[in-house]
C-alpha cells in the first residue's frame, strides 16, 4: 500500500505526520521523501545513509561535424532549449525537458544525449525501515523528474509512506499519482482551508481516496471541519496545538518514539486508512 | 524601481502574514502574490479585481481516434508514458513536448494551447496588486510567476510607484527561481527548527547563486532560541543581513481568521512591534541599496 501525505499549504505538519506514521507502524515500511526541493524527513528519521546516486536527465549534445544547420531541432523543441545561432547550434540544457524530440528529428543523426544533473538520491535505513529521499540540486528548476526517480524505489510488497511537497502543481501530482491513499494535512485557518480545497481538487482529479488530519485543531475557526463534512472527506485525526510538541519538532524529535499515547494515536490513524483502502469500492481514476 | 521578494524555502513559516503586514506599513508600492500554486495573500488583502486574463501556456496532445491507425509510433517516442494502450493521452502525464504530434504519420494528433489559469490586476486597501490562480495540476507555474511580476512592475511604472512587494513561493524549484530573477533583494522568513535551518540554507544558496542580496528574519523565535541563533550564525557567515526576531504570538492566527493584517488587528503587541521594527530595517536597507546603485 502507498500512502501519500500532502497538504496544499506548507508548514501544516506533513513531515510530522508522515514520519510519525511510518515510525509507529509495526510491519515492514519504506519512507520516501518526495519533497525534493526542501527534504526534511531525514532530520527526524535520522537514517544511516548507505548509498548516494547522482541523478541526471538526458539533454542534447550536437556534433557540429555532422550538423547542417537545418534548424529542425529548434523547430520541434517546445521549450526553446536548442537554437541555431549563426554557424552553430546552441543547446540550453537548463530549459530542456528531455523529450528526445531534437534527437529523433535530426536528419543527420548529429544529436546525442549527455546528462544534466538534477540532484541526488540517498538511500538508507533505520531500524528496518527503508529510507529514500531526493535532493534537488540548488539552481535546478525541475523537480518532477527527480521525484519520479525517487518513486522508482517503491517496493510493492511493503507499506510505502510518501512525504509530498506543498502546493498543487506538477511536483505534488508526481508525488501523489499512483498512491492508494492520500492523507491531507491541514490547519483550521483561512489559508489552511483555501489551500486544502486546491489540494482536494488535485486528489479528486487523480481519483484517489483521501482523508484529513487537522493539525493545531484548536486554533483558527470551524470552516475546515464544515468543509470536510460537506465534501464527505473523513477527518481521521485531530491534533491540538501544544507548545511542547512545537518545541520537540523544532529539535527534530518524533513524539511516537517517547510517548506511547502518540504511538497508539498513529497506529489508530493507520488502521483507519487501511480500513478505507481495503473497502472494496471501485476506484474512479 | 525596487523589488523585495519574501521567500522561505520551507512552507508555512509566515511569509504571507508578514508580507500582508508590510503592505500596511510600506508606501508607494504594488503587491504581487507570486505563490501562484497556493496563493493566499488575497485572503487578507481582499482585492477588487480590475483586470482578469486567461493564462495560456504550454500544449497538450490529443489523439483523434478516427484518424489514428494505432501504428504505435507515438507510444514508442513518448518519454513520459503519457499515451495509453488505448491510444488516449493522459493529460496529467503529457509534458507538452509535441514529439507525438510532430511524428504522427496520419496527422491524427492535435496539439492545442492550454489555458492553465487566470491572472489579475486588482486594487486593495493598500494599493494595487498583481496575482493569479493556477489551475489544479497545471504546469508552467514559473512562467506565470514571471508574468505577474512583470504585470506588477508595469502597474508600478504606470502609477509612478517605486516598490514591488512580492510574496514568493516555498521551495527552491521552478517557481522560486522565476520569482528571483532581477529582484533587488530577498527577505528569507525562517523558523527556528532543524527543518527551518536546513531549508533556509538551501534557499539562501539559491539567492546567492543569482547574486541577490539576502536578509533574514526568524519567526516564532522563542520556540527554539538555540536553532534561531544557529540560523543567525549561518546568516552572518554567509553575509546575509539579520533583520530581527519575531516571538511566537497566537495573535497572528487570530488576525488571519479575521482577514486582517497584524496592524489592523492589534498594532500594539510584542509580535507587531517586532514586525514593525523588521520592516523599518528592511526599508532602510532597500534605501541604502538604491543610494549605492545611483552613485
Amino acid at each position: 500500500m502507498i500512502i501519500s501525505v500532502a497538504s496544499g499549504k506548507g508548514g501544516t505538519g506533513k513531515t510530522t505526520i508522515a514520519t510519525n506514521l511510518a515510525c509507529s507502524y509495526e510491519g515492514s515500511v519504506q519512507f520516501l521523501d518526495c519533497d525534493v526541493e526542501e527534504p526534511n524527513a531525514h532530520l527526524f528519521i535520522r537514517p544511516d545513509i548507505h548509498d548516494v546516486e547522482t541523478i541526471r536527465t538526458p539533454v542534447p549534445e550536437v556534433d557540429m561535424e555532422k550538423c547542417t544547420l537545418c534548424g529542425k531541432c529548434s523547430e520541434i523543441c517546445q521549450f526553446n532549449a536548442i537554437a541555431v545561432l549563426g554557424e552553430t547550434v546552441l543547446p540550453f540544457p537548463e530549459l530542456c525537458h528531455s523529450c528526445g524530440g531534437c534527437m529523433a528529428v535530426c536528419p543527420e543523426k548529429a544529436i546525442t544525449e549527455t546528462g544534466r544533473e538534477l540532484g541526488i538520491i540517498e538511500r538508507g535505513s533505520r531500524k528496518g525501515m527503508a529510507f529514500i529521499h531526493g535532493k534537488l540540486r540548488i539552481g535546478e528548476a525541475m523537480a518532477p523528474p527527480l521525484i519520479r526517480k525517487v518513486r522508482e524505489n517503491i517496493r510493492p510488497d511493503v507499506l510505502t509512506i510518501i512525504d509530498a511537497p506543498p502546493g498543487t502543481s506538477c511536483p505534488v501530482i508526481a508525488s501523489m499519482k499512483g498512491a492508494d491513499f492520500v492523507l491531507l494535512v491541514t490547519e483550521p485557518t483561512p489559508f489552511g482551508l483555501y489551500d486544502l480545497k486546491l489540494a482536494l481538487g488535485a486528489v479528486k482529479l487523480l481519483g484517489i481516496p483521501c482523508g484529513l488530519v487537522i493539525n493545531r485543531s484548536d486554533i483558527g475557526d470551524d470552516h475546515v471541519r464544515a468543509y470536510a463534512e460537506a465534501e464527505k472527506v473523513p477527518v481521521l485525526m485531530e491534533i491540538t496545538f501544544a507548545r511542547k510538541i512545537a518545541e520537540a519538532y523544532s529539535r527534530g524529535e518524533m513524539p511516537v518514539e517517547t510517548d506511547d499515547h502518540w504511538k497508539a494515536m498513529f497506529r489508530e490513524l493507520y488502521s483507519r486508512i487501511a480500513a478505507i483502502v481495503q473497502t472494496p469500492i471501485e476506484k474512479t481514476g | 524601481m525596487q523589488e523585495l521578494v519574501v521567500i522561505s524555502g520551507k512552507g508555512g513559516t509566515g511569509k504571507t502574514t508578514l508580507l500582508a503586514a508590510f503592505a500596511s506599513l510600506a508606501h508607494n508600492k504594488v503587491l504581487c502574490d507570486a505563490d501562484v500554486d497556493a496563493a493566499d495573500l488575497h485572503l487578507i488583502l481582499d482585492p477588487k479585481i480590475r483586470q482578469r486574463h486567461d493564462f495560456q501556456s504550454g500544449h497538450t496532445a490529443e489523439i483523434n481516434p478516427e484518424a489514428c491507425t494505432r501504428c504505435g509510433l507515438c507510444r514508442e517516442l513518448c518519454r513520459f508514458d503519457a499515451i495509453g494502450e488505448n491510444f488516449q493521452v493522459d493529460p496529467i502525464s503529457c509534458e507538452g513536448c509535441g514529439v507525438c504530434y510532430y511524428f504522427c504519420p496520419e496527422n491524427a494528433i492535435a496539439f492545442p494551447l492550454n489555458t492553465c489559469g487566470e491572472w489579475y490586476v486588482s486594487d486593495t486597501r493598500f494599493g494595487p496588486m498583481a496575482h493569479a490562480r493556477l489551475g489544479i495540476a497545471e504546469e508552467n507555474s514559473g512562467k506565470l510567476v514571471t508574468l505577474i511580476r512583470q504585470q506588477g512592475k508595469e502597474r508600478a511604472q504606470r502609477d509612478g510607484l517605486d516598490l514591488l512587494l512580492t510574496d514568493g513561493p516555498p521551495g527552491v524549484g521552478c517557481p522560486v527561481i522565476a520569482s528571483l530573477g532581477g529582484a533587488t533583494a530577498v527577505l528569507i522568513v525562517a523558523e527556528p527548527s532543524v527543518s527551518g535551518l536546513h531549508d533556509m540554507e538551501r534557499v539562501a544558496q539559491l539567492a546567492a547563486g543569482f547574486n541577490i542580496p539576502a536578509m533574514v528574519c526568524i519567526n516564532k523565535f522563542d520556540i527554539n532560541p538555540e536553532q534561531g541563533k544557529a540560523i543567525e550564525a549561518y546568516a552572518e557567515k554567509k553575509n546575509i543581513a539579520v533583520m530581527g526576531r519575531i516571538p511566537f504570538d497566537p495573535m497572528f492566527t487570530k488576525a488571519m481568521v479575521m482577514g486582517k493584517t497584524l496592524f489592523e488587528y492589534n498594532g500594539r503587541s510584542e509580535g507587531s512591534d517586532a514586525v514593525r521594527s523588521i520592516w523599518e530595517k528592511v526599508a532602510q536597507r532597500l534605501d541604502d541599496m538604491e543610494r549605492k546603485n545611483s552613485q
